[in-house]
């Protein structure tokens, strides 16, 4: 009886619960779009990070992300780093802005990636065109289909030139998308040094360890070794990086931010809406009670009404969070939707609903059962 | 049957409100209830009867004097406590009914069984049987709106009668109720109280329900005044005759 009370309290004033759903969905899509592109952003800015293949990054000193290495470190590193006891392997990444210039005249920024296949180290992944043999020939990059207009080019075949060089698209790859929206631009190692006239120069050292060995123990050598090098585990090299273009630029701030507030109108609507449902049903309450329904049945009956609230406002934000996610997909800021945000959406809206339950039974708590015979 | 008391008030004091504004509105009442007998609680419009019966219903405490429920002395027992005193042992009927609009005839009745936890197929068959007891079997599925007062008013008996509980307290149950709904009313309560031994205590201003009653006691500003009681053997006409007598009497 809990249930069909709430339910038909609810749906008793539709005006009223749509009011509630609507407060609910606007809180459930702010905060769905919000954590979407947040983690569609951090996606894109550790998506390379998190396809090398690399128990340890050498980076410059002070490195602060993927895109900030420079092309400081040289052979002399590597050497360094081969001959330290469990590291199997340090290959060489390249990771530098350049200037793409567009067949039909003018130019946009690109980042580099350079990197050789055959290492091991990092190559493009999720190629839907040619493959890392294609771009292995003369001139050859891999670019992103999403970025094509930014480049100025139309698919296979296109040449631009990057730096001093002519570059051949060979590749392409979906779903590589660039956080700071300079599109990346795979190619070998070589091509890519000598696209900068350097042919020693790295940006990081992608450090493979023997197997058995201890990450910490290899890091502690590699430091020693290395003057003026960092040494970074993966998930180091990845929070710094999230730190960088996430918090550092407060891009990432303004993204939790909006959905922090979201949360808090939803919250106010839900509560206001629920609250002034309580305040309608009062004399009931005071009825319930009068005949001896404890406390506790009467608050039941409110977090109900909240819950189911809650559970029909969030089946409409989601659907309409999930179709903005799917025309975002081909967008240069995708967003991102898990099984994890999904489950922790909802208990953000349970949890929204029952606090905004609280004023409601707070309100109910102080009925006097005597406003019974006085009605 | 029994003639303990169910419901003992011993020199029952309300003081409503406080300082200059305060008011004594019951002034030592005195008042037991026994099984098997339908009271009616008279008087005059501020003359402190639904004030009383808030207290007889424990859902006001007495400023002072004694409580006992069942043998339970309602002393110092916290407002939970006292919701479960209700739960346990008593039925309410209201002068405006104070049905659950949302919900149907049957709906209404069930929600009294459930916040006395008797739910599923079980509290959903004594619902239904209550409600044809009072005479509303073809009107289970209908909602408040849709019933005239005196069925509301019969909807709202069978949700106080549906717990068995052993004490019934109506305020002004004929009150809204056109003559003959009054009638069927108090008739449904006088069927309570004999058949099902339950104590029924109704306070009222209406002369109709005389005929109905064991007893009647009146009440005037706050105090009782006089207690008549139905004499041995005679039947719902002569209770009328009562009220006859203590006009002449008056």
């Amino acid at each position: 009886m809990i249930l069909t009370l709430a339910f038909r309290n609810l749906f008793h004033d539709r005006i009223r619960l749509a009011v509630t759903l609507v407060g609910i969905l606007f809180a459930i899509v702010l905060v769905a779009v919000q954590l979407g592109l947040y983690l569609g952003a951090s996606n894109m800015i550790t998506a390379n990070i998190d396809h090398a293949k690399a128990d340890l990054w050498i980076t410059v000193y002070g490195a602060k992300s993927f895109e900030d290495g420079g092309m400081l470190l040289t052979s002399r590193e590597r050497h360094q780093a081969l001959a330290t006891p469990g590291v199997k392997a340090v290959i060489p990444l390249i990771v530098r802005f350049a200037e793409w210039r567009k067949p039909e005249g003018g130019s946009t920024r690109v980042v580099i990636v350079g990197s050789d296949a055959e290492d091991g180290g990092l190559e493009p992944w999720g190629l839907i065109e040619g493959s890392w043999e294609d771009i292995k020939s003369p001139e050859a990059v891999a670019v992103d289909r999403t970025y094509f207009n930014e480049l100025g080019i139309s698919g296979i075949g296109a040449t631009a030139q990057i730096q001093t060089g002519r570059v051949r698209v060979r590749a392409i790859t979906d779903g590589i998308r660039s956080f700071t929206q300079s599109p990346y631009t795979y190619t070998t190692l070589n091509r890519a040094r000598a696209l900068f006239g350097d042919s020693d120069g790295t940006t990081f050292y992608l450090v493979q360890l023997e197997p058995g060995a201890n990450v910490e123990t290899v890091r502690r050598d590699l430091e020693k070794r290395l003057e003026g090098a960092e040494v970074l585990t993966q998930a180091e090299f990845r929070d710094r990086s999230l730190k960088q273009w996430l918090f550092r630029t407060g891009a990432g701030v303004a993204l939790i931010g909006g959905a922090l507030l979201g949360s808090l109108v939803g919250t106010v609507i839900v509560a206001q809406t629920l609250y002034s449902s309580t305040k309608d049903h009062l004399s009931e309450f005071a009825t319930l009670r009068a005949l001896g329904s404890s406390s506790g049945y009467i608050h039941q009956v409110i977090l109900a009404q909240a819950g189911i609230s809650a559970v029909i406002g969030y089946i409409l934000g989601i659907s309409i969070a999930l179709t903005i996610l799917f025309f975002s997909k081909n967008t240069a800021l995708p967003m991102m939707m898990t099984p994890g945000l999904a489950f922790w959406l909802f208990t953000l809206t349970v949890g929204m609903c029952a606090i905004s339950a609280l004023s409601a039974i707070v309100k109910v708590t102080k009925i006097d059962p005597a406003t019974v015979f006085n009605r | 049957m029994t003639n303990e008391p169910v419901l003992e008030a011993t020199d029952i004091v309300k003081e409503l409100g406080s300082g200059a504004t305060m008011v004594r509105a019951v002034k030592g009442v005195s008042l037991q209830l026994v099984p098997g007998e339908l009271t009616l609680l008279m008087g005059p419009s501020g003359s402190g009867k639904t004030t009383l019966l808030s207290i007889l219903g424990c859902i006001l405490t007495p400023t002072s004097g004694a409580l006992k429920v069942a043998g339970v002395s309602t002393d110092r027992l916290s407002p939970e406590e006292l919701a479960n005193l209700r739960r346990k042992h008593m039925g309410f009927i209201f002068q405006s009914y104070n049905l659950f609009p949302t919900l149907t005839a049957l709906e209404n009745v069930r929600i009294a069984l459930d916040v006395r936890g008797q739910k599923g197929f079980a509290a959903a068959n004594r619902a239904e049987e209550v409600l044809r007891d009072v005479g509303l079997a073809y009107r289970l599925r209908s909602y408040p709106a849709n019933l005239s007062g005196g069925e509301q008013q019969r909807v709202a008996v069978a949700r106080a009668i549906a717990s068995s509980p052993s004490i019934v307290l109506a305020d002004e149950p004929t009150a809204a109720l056109d003559s003959e709904n009054g009638h069927a009313v108090m008739a449904l309560l006088a069927r309570i109280a004999k058949e099902q031994n339950r104590s029924v205590l109704a306070v009222t201003h209406d002369p109709r329900t005389l005929s109905y009653a064991d007893r009647v006691v009146k009440i005037e500003d706050g105090r009782i005044v006089g207690e008549e009681r139905r004499p041995e053997g005679l039947d719902a006409p002569e209770i009328t005759d009562l009220t006859k007598r203590r006009k002449a009497h008056a």
